[in-house]
């Protein structure tokens, strides 16, 4: 965290000079272990044995917070006959369909389960885009991205909002006595053969986190993409979410989950999302044949209990957001105007597409795959198959020269002459070029106010966008054609102002605030409407344009105000800071403790009140409960405090939502140098796989490759370097590509320090400088030893400071859930001296091929 | 004219009346993460440039020394305590970092313990007795109402006679302009009222500004805290007036000797002999004059 994240850094900091414990458990000694407490170094890829490891030690020793474990979580609940765990099935959980590489999921179900969604209609017509192994058909991919729309808290789908219950927690099908059996196996011994942490380090970290937790105290878990990168990456923070929930760490001060995002505004990017599979506010994308009309659309959800029982309003909302006064009841709000998924068009998928001719154009705004995505090569010869390519950045990046520079040019694969690619470059704004707002990993939005203009023909995205859609939209004006119809009826009249026409961001802002039937901001998406008369561009941030102020330019300072601070900005939803706050009082409304008061029932005000703006409804008693048949909201009891979820509880098993497994499991990264400890099973049985040219996967414990190697950022630059390697004063911070190995791999390898080295997997090989050093160490895994090499992934061919990418080396397989790509670990073997360079390149991979057992792929020219 | 100024607040004995409290920095290394945001402030807001592109394979280090351009040098230290000590800010129980295992031998696990990386953030010390001040023959280096100490450009003819007067090997020559450069400590900001930009950056507040009075005392109780928590290693480095420098306008809090850091352990302004020497100099003038003047006296006999 303080490598990546100095400046969130500072508050670890401050909380440590206040007296907390700082653990960091990380592959390697970073800039944040030498300021922590304790570090742990760990097997890069083995973080679900270890947190396993800690929810097994909190559940042999009775160590959870069981009053809040009964009260607020589904441990009570009792799970179907049919159910069969990894204990029964060796690292496979019941319903896994072998042909389909998925898993039936209704055997995960509570007992006297609603039928789930995946039992939906199943689509017969193939879809567009690259199948892949485990991506299963197409209503489960539809299914699989309903995981990701619990972003805003909450799992889809049907779910019986009441399951039966123990309360005792002792009938053997409870989720309390089958997370225990699961996890049983998890033991000290098991985590030091998994991931080389000594039994007597896990239990001082396991002290520690359990001593730190309960009604005095609470304890907070931050993580980043050292967690999300991986294959299994969804489950990892399902193990600490399952942690933090037993140990009484979820809505309460100074607790949480805490998800650190690679940008300023990633999690406003999955808010109003750049995802192919949303809308805003986490309302899945329509399906092409599951979703003909709206109340198809909306039908898995409106008869559901919590908030996304509303889900209709919310959509009406968005829609009347779009296509204004256009959007009627009697043409379902425009609804058909959305665009539709057909499958998969996660970025992998439509990368592959462009190397298979399906995709023909690619606009990238702000990112440099060729540096910064998995398997780099890939996708320079993707983009070397497209019609058009638009890449906006403040700087020439490698993404927009490829064709001219990049490593395949020399390899003979891309030549200038013969690539049909036109490539246009449209220079950026910078943030200090342009007004908007950030979100932050606290969901809270700040304002940033332009300080001047851009130079030159920099323009911001806004600009680009709006500006774009003008001139489309008045070269289609006089189409009569049904498919420019969405595109014309757009309320697409922003105001612009000064000389280079820039919209008004504070508009946009508006826009998605939402507006009454009056035209006067909405101020609370409870007063969201299904009938039109209201419009809202994203539920969940709905108030930030309250009384229209633009609430995240508050600036308050932290002295002047509480110590939650409510005027610093604005957090989504309704400006709470921390959700499902309700939790942080018993049931029946009291402080679990004075220490951690923070909301709490007056009896009497007969409201909810506190130090935070209440995650509950204000006037709903603790002892209410809810009529049988009573549908979102009102089916939430008084103590149910996790409000998106159809039961109010946290979920300590997830009988719906997941494509891989209702409980996580340790499985080994797609590549690994051992045999999974725990299970037969070795890796995610459900992940997608790509077995093809140019992303062939290393076999298991390959004699080739034994070695692993992770990924990371360095302080000095920022991910594909188009904001750093350009610049003087960061580049000579950083001034070279390089690796990090142990003292004795490098005995081992014969790499000296300062030399160079090369790093080659099955995809391609790279070269880098060595930096030999005690802070990367090998494990001891049982009765073995294994090396790991750190990767810095900033560096790219353009800039100032120069050198191979890392991501080069990475192949494409995807965690199911979410399809993100497993880039946080993978195997490798490294030799002294530099790579060889054009043809020979392509020759020593190939040759490594070989000699792993794979396909040889000789390529040639393309 | 400091050569002979050797009273505690150095912009009284500059001459100054009534002056603004003497300023400084209190450098924590305990809470430095190595981020070098105030190499990039500092150049950013004095205008300089880079300093070369070169990877020095000196842990994070790639700026390696004071330079014309570099004012702000952040140091990393990586080191290896196989003696089985506590490291700075680790546990109390180091040994059970790494289990209960020896060593192994090529190619196995090292059994590191006490391993720790030590950052901070290093620069002019705005003594409060300056050689570099009292060296130079043009003036161009004077002391501010602050008592910080600072090189005018426009004056300094580059004579480089402060480069080696500083025993912290703070100044230096421009090769571009041929003069001496160092931190003023944002002279120009203090004017306006604002932090130094190294400090104004810094997250963590391992650079703090402020009276130096006041962060004396800050510092005293940093470094009880740490000496609670633990962390014996802890110590100030250039607080104290007493020391050969008269106390610096820019302290630190060190993890372990300075040694460690590239900091002399017990620095002397240079100067410091001057006066004796000159005087033994004189004396030896005089005495010489006098035998002459025997000399002649008695050669004109």
């Amino acid at each position: 965290m303080a490598e990546c994240h100095p400046v969130g850094f500072q508050w670890v900091m401050e909380a440590k000079r206040r007296g907390a414990t700082v653990i960091h458990v990380d592959p390697r000694f970073t800039r944040t272990s030498a300021v922590a407490d304790l570090h742990v170094p760990l097997r890069a890829g083995s973080d679900i044995a270890f947190l396993g490891g800690l929810v097994n030690y909190v559940l042999q020793n009775g160590l959870d917070f069981r009053d809040y474990v009964v009260a607020y979580t589904n441990a009570p609940a009792i799970l179907r006959a049919d159910f069969r765990d990894t204990e029964d099935l060796d690292g496979l959980f019941s319903g896994w369909d072998e042909a389909n590489g998925s898993y039936d999921t209704q055997s995960w179900q509570y007992e006297d389960a609603e039928e789930a969604p995946a039992a939906r209609q199943r689509d017969q017509e193939p879809g567009q885009g690259q199948r892949s192994r485990g991506s299963g058909d197409e209503a489960s991919q539809h299914d699989a991205s309903a995981s990701e729309a619990a972003g805003s808290g909450g799992a889809p789908g049907a779910q019986r909002a009441r399951p039966k219950r123990d309360e005792t927690l002792q009938h053997p099908r409870c989720v309390y006595q089958v997370l225990k059996r699961h996890y049983a196996r998890y033991t000290p011994e098991m985590v030091e053969q998994v991931c080389g942490v000594p039994p007597a380090l896990f239990a001082r970290v396991a002290e520690a986190v359990t001593r730190n937790s309960g009604r005095e105290r609470t304890t907070a878990f931050a993580y980043a993409v050292g967690w999300t990168h991986h294959t299994v990456g969804v489950q990892y923070i399902r193990t600490a979410a399952i942690l933090q929930t037993l140990l009484g760490n979820v809505g309460r001060p100074g607790g949480g989950i805490l998800a650190l995002r690679g940008h300023a505004s990633i999690q406003g990017s999955t808010d109003i999302p750049t995802l192919y599979n949303l809308l805003p506010g986490y309302l899945p994308m329509p399906h092409a044949h599951q979703h003909l009309s709206l109340d198809d659309y909306v039908a898995a959800d409106a008869g559901r209990t919590g908030f996304w029982g509303n889900m209709k309003a919310y959509a009406v909302s968005l829609l009347k957001a779009y296509w204004g006064d256009s959007a009627t009841e009697d043409n379902d709000y425009c609804f058909d105007h959305l665009p539709r998924l057909t499958g998969d068009h996660g970025t992998y998928n439509t990368v592959l597409g462009m190397v298979d001719g399906t995709v023909k154009g690619y606009f990238l705004l702000g990112e440099n795959p060729a540096v910064g995505s998995a398997n780099g090569r890939l996708q320079r010869l993707g983009m070397a198959k497209l019609d058009w390519l638009v890449v906006r950045d403040l700087q020439m990046i490698e993404s927009a020269t490829w064709w001219k520079d990049g490593i395949e040019v020399e390899t003979g694969e891309i030549s200038a002459q013969s690539c049909p690619t036109e490539v246009f470059f449209l220079p950026a704004a910078a943030h200090t070029e342009k007004a908007g707002s950030f979100t932050n990993t606290q969901r809270m939005l700040q304002w940033h106010h332009q300080a001047v203009e851009p130079p030159g023909d920099a323009r911001s995205d806004l600009w680009f966008t709006y500006h774009l859609g003008r001139r489309i939209r008045a070269k289609l004006m006089a189409s009569a054609d049904p498919r420019d119809r969405g595109l014309l009826k757009l309320t697409w009249d922003y105001p612009t102002h000064g000389r280079l026409q820039e919209p008004s961001a504070e508009a946009g802002l508006a826009e998605i605030n939402g507006r009454g039937a009056d035209g006067a901001p909405l101020s609370t998406y409870l007063d969201l409407k299904d009938d039109g008369s209201t419009s809202c561009g994203c539920w969940i941030y709905c108030g930030c344009y309250a009384d229209g102020v633009n609430q995240p330019a508050r600036r308050k300072p932290g002295a002047e105000q509480s110590w939650v601070a409510p005027e610093w900005g604005w957090a989504w939803p309704l400006n709470r800071r921390i959700l499902y706050n309700r939790a942080s009082a018993d049931p029946e409304g009291r402080p679990w403790s004075e220490r951690k008061a923070y909301v709490w029932w007056d009896a009497d005000q007969e409201k909810w009140v506190g130090h935070d703006v209440p995650d509950f409804e204000p006037t709903k008693r603790p002892g209410f409960r809810p009529e049988p048949d009573a549908r979102a909201q009102d089916a939430l009891a008084g103590d149910d405090p996790f409000i998106m979820q159809t039961d109010g509880k946290a979920w300590l098993y997830v009988p719906t939502g997941l494509a891989d497994g209702p409980l996580p499991a340790h499985y080994e990264p797609a590549e690994s140098p051992l045999r999974n400890p725990l299970y037969a099973q070795q890796s995610n049985p459900a992940r997608e796989r790509y077995d093809r040219p140019h992303n062939r996967m290393h076999p298991d414990e390959s004699p080739v490759f034994p070695f692993a190697f992770t990924t990371y950022r360095l302080t000095e630059h920022h991910t594909a370097g188009g904001m750093s390697r350009h610049l003087p004063l960061l580049s000579e911070l950083q001034p070279g590509f390089f690796i990090e190995v142990s003292p004795q791999l490098a005995r081992h390898r014969d790499l000296e320090h300062l030399g160079w080295a090369t790093v080659v997997t099955a995809r391609s090989a790279i070269e880098a400088r060595v930096l030999v050093t005690d802070r990367i160490r090998p494990l001891r895994l049982g009765d073995r030893d294994l090396h790991q090499i750190g990767i810095p992934y900033h560096w790219g061919g353009n800039g100032i400071t120069t050198g191979d990418a890392a991501n080069d080396l990475l192949g494409v397989e995807l965690d199911p859930n979410v399809h993100i790509q497993e880039s946080k670990v993978a195997t490798c073997d490294v030799r002294a001296g530099r790579r060889p360079t054009g043809s020979a390149l392509r020759d020593l991979v190939a040759d490594y091929r070989v000699r792993a057992g794979l396909p040889a792929d000789r390529e040639g020219p393309a | 004219m400091s050569l002979l100024d050797r009273g505690p607040d150095p912009a009284t004995s500059s001459g100054y009346g009534e002056h603004p409290p003497r300023m400084g920095f209190f450098t924590d290394t305990s809470v430095c993460i190595g981020c070098k945001a105030c190499e990039v402030a500092c150049k950013e807001w004095n205008s300089l440039d880079e300093d070369g592109y070169d990877l020095l394979g000196s842990s994070y280090d790639n700026t390696g020394a004071f330079g014309a351009q570099t004012w702000r040098h952040v140091k990393f230290v990586e080191r290896v305590d196989l003696s089985g000590s506590a490291a700075p800010m680790a546990p109390a129980e180091p040994d059970t970092l790494v289990g209960e295992r020896e060593p192994d031998g090529e190619g196995g696990p090292a059994g590191v313990d006490g391993l720790s990386w030590l950052m901070a953030s290093d620069v002019c010390k705005h003594c409060t007795h300056a050689a570099c001040l009292d060296v130079c023959p043009t003036g161009a280096l004077f002391r501010t109402e602050f008592g910080t100490v600072v090189v005018q450009d426009d004056v300094c003819n580059g004579c480089g006679y402060c480069v080696p007067a500083c025993p912290f090997g703070v100044i230096a020559r421009s090769d571009s302009d041929g003069g001496a450069h160092k931190c003023t400590l944002c002279y120009d900001r203090l004017g306006a009222g604002q932090r130094p930009a190294c400090a104004q950056a810094c997250p963590t507040e391992s650079i703090v500004f402020g009276p130096l009075d006041e962060l004396r005392a800050q510092a005293q109780r940093r470094v009880e805290v740490l000496h609670e928590q633990g962390v014996d290693a802890a110590r100030l480095y250039g607080e104290s007036p007493d020391d050969g420098v008269g106390g610096m306008g820019a302290f630190f809090l060190l993890l372990d000797e300075p040694e460690v850091y590239g900091l002399p352990p017990d620095p002397v302004v240079t100067t410091r002999d001057l006066p004796a020497m000159w005087r033994r100099a004189a004396l030896a003038a005089g005495v010489t004059v006098l035998g002459i003047a025997v000399a002649v006296a008695s050669g004109g006999r």
